[in-house]
């Protein structure tokens, strides 16, 4: 049966589709602040991220479908070296403290690497398990470039990792996007990086820094799991798209009603097709005059049609958070949740939509298992 | 020996009964007790090992002053509370 985990605010939301569509059918961790859930489609694991507040960052683990969890180690940031003072960032203040944030990433590694879990941080530490979450490590080598010193928070005090992107024909190459650090990549499996945002643009900045690629704020990269080439950004200014594995980007511009937003999901196997809800922009983070659209493209981003079928259309204000948005393997399902606790479900590639619900607590991210 | 005690909030995670545990400083102390209890530990105190940001405890009623080093004398005999902040509403 197909299944889609909505991890809000206030728990944690297991969709099924049933006969007669997909509904909830499990409210786990109600009450807790559940940040991100992961599936895991070589073990089947499920692992959710926990926010507690004034108890921290945890991880609990499912091994029977989400019936049952058990708490597992959560990512740990080493011992600062005595004496070590960070570098200013270019905006914003140093990352002083090295302790656990926010778990921003989970993602599987390669098919042929069964165990191994990515993991994205604020305030900016990539952690890797080889044993499914029982530990974790953070890779030293992007952590200890000088240039991950530059990075810097956006929506956030402290600057963050918050896509993986694992090439499913060479799971020894990963991209990571970071807000506010660009696009990162490693070929070997994490020993080597390489900051791979040219052609990235930043409006925030001064007119001679806006195409560095250090200060880049990719809200979100996907790739395209049939043709892992072509990756999409959703980006603070703009919509950003790479045909060339990340090695140069281009803008797509003329984007109405709005270019701007966090969400965005690419056909899992048609790498012209990709979906993104756009707000108003970074000062006005709202749906343009009060109606929900979804932009999509069908032609690799040379046009978007506004799809607002099945989507409210007066006085509705809801935004949709970075990971929000999902598509399913086979291209046709496509689930987002909001900030205000709407969630809609399309079956039919995004040309309509359905409301599941309007009464969530506000959705930090929709994830189907993948199989 | 010092007796360290802790809010009921943390108890839905993680459970934390009261002990009696050896130290002179907070630090001392508070490592006797996640020795054996290790999970407790990140509840409490942040990865590099200050207490957290809206955790807040008391040697015998009075507040520490030290969150980042945990240096704060502990009398033989004291009760140490671990509560969190009222923050947040």
């Amino acid at each position: 049966m197909a299944r889609c985990h909505v991890s809000t605010r206030k728990g944690l939301f297991t969709l099924e589709r049933g006969a007669a569509g997909w509904d909830i059918a499990r409210a786990s961790f109600v009450g807790d602040n559940v940040t991100l859930t992961m599936h895991d489609p070589r073990s089947r694991d499920l692992i959710a991220a926990l926010n507690h507040g004034h108890f921290g960052v945890k991880l609990h683990r499912s091994r029977d479908g989400g019936t049952t969890w058990n708490e597992i180690a959560a990512p740990k940031y080493p011992e600062k070296p005595e004496g070590y003072t960070p570098k200013m960032p270019v905006e914003g203040v140093p990352v002083v403290d090295w302790s656990l944030k926010l778990v921003w990433a989970l993602e599987p590694g390669g098919a042929d690497q069964p165990g191994v879990i990515w993991c994205g941080t604020l305030p900016g530490g990539l952690f890797k398990s080889a044993d499914g979450g029982d530990s974790w490590s953070l890779n030293r080598e992007l952590w200890d470039d000088p240039r991950r010193e530059q990075w810097f928070g956006g929506g956030a005090d402290q600057p963050g990792i918050h896509s993986i992107c694992v090439d499913p024909l060479d799971s020894q190459h990963v991209k990571v996007g970071v807000s506010c650090g660009g696009v990162w990549t490693t070929r070997d499996g994490g020993t080597q990086w390489s900051l791979t945002a040219k052609g990235m643009r930043a409006a925030f900045m001064p007119p001679e820094k806006q195409y560095e690629e250090n200060v880049q704020d990719p809200h979100m990269v996907v790739q395209c799991r049939s043709n892992p080439d072509v990756l999409w950004v959703q980006h603070h200014n703009g919509i950003f798209k790479s045909i060339d594995g990340a090695a140069t980007w281009t803008e797509l511009t003329g984007i109405s009603p709005s270019a701007f937003g966090f969400a965005v999901a690419v056909d899992p196997n048609d790498a012209d097709s990709a979906w993104f809800v756009p707000g108003i922009s970074d000062e006005k983070r709202c749906p343009v005059d009060g109606r929900v659209v979804v932009n999509r493209t069908r032609d690799g981003g040379k046009t978007f049609e506004t799809i607002t079928r099945g989507l409210p259309q007066k006085h509705a204000y809801d935004l949709v958070f970075r990971h929000a948005l999902d598509v399913g393997r086979a291209g046709r399902t496509l689930i987002f949740g909001s900030t205000t606790g709407s969630l809609w479900v399309s079956e039919d590639a995004g040309d309509s939509w359905n409301a599941l619900s309007s009464n969530l607590p506000p959705v930090y991210a929709v994830r189907f298992e993948q199989s | 020996m010092p007796s360290v005690r802790f809010t009921r909030n943390i108890q839905r995670h993680v459970e934390c009964p009261t002990l009696d545990v050896p130290g002179a400083t907070l630090g001392e102390v508070l490592d006797a007790y996640f020795a054996t209890n290790e999970r407790a530990r990140g509840y409490v105190l942040e990865d590099d090992g200050k207490l957290r940001k809206h955790m807040a405890v008391f040697i015998d009623g009075e507040q520490i002053g030290d969150r980042e080093t945990l240096s704060d004398p502990v009398p033989d005999g004291a009760v140490i509370d671990v509560v969190q902040s009222l923050s947040g509403g």
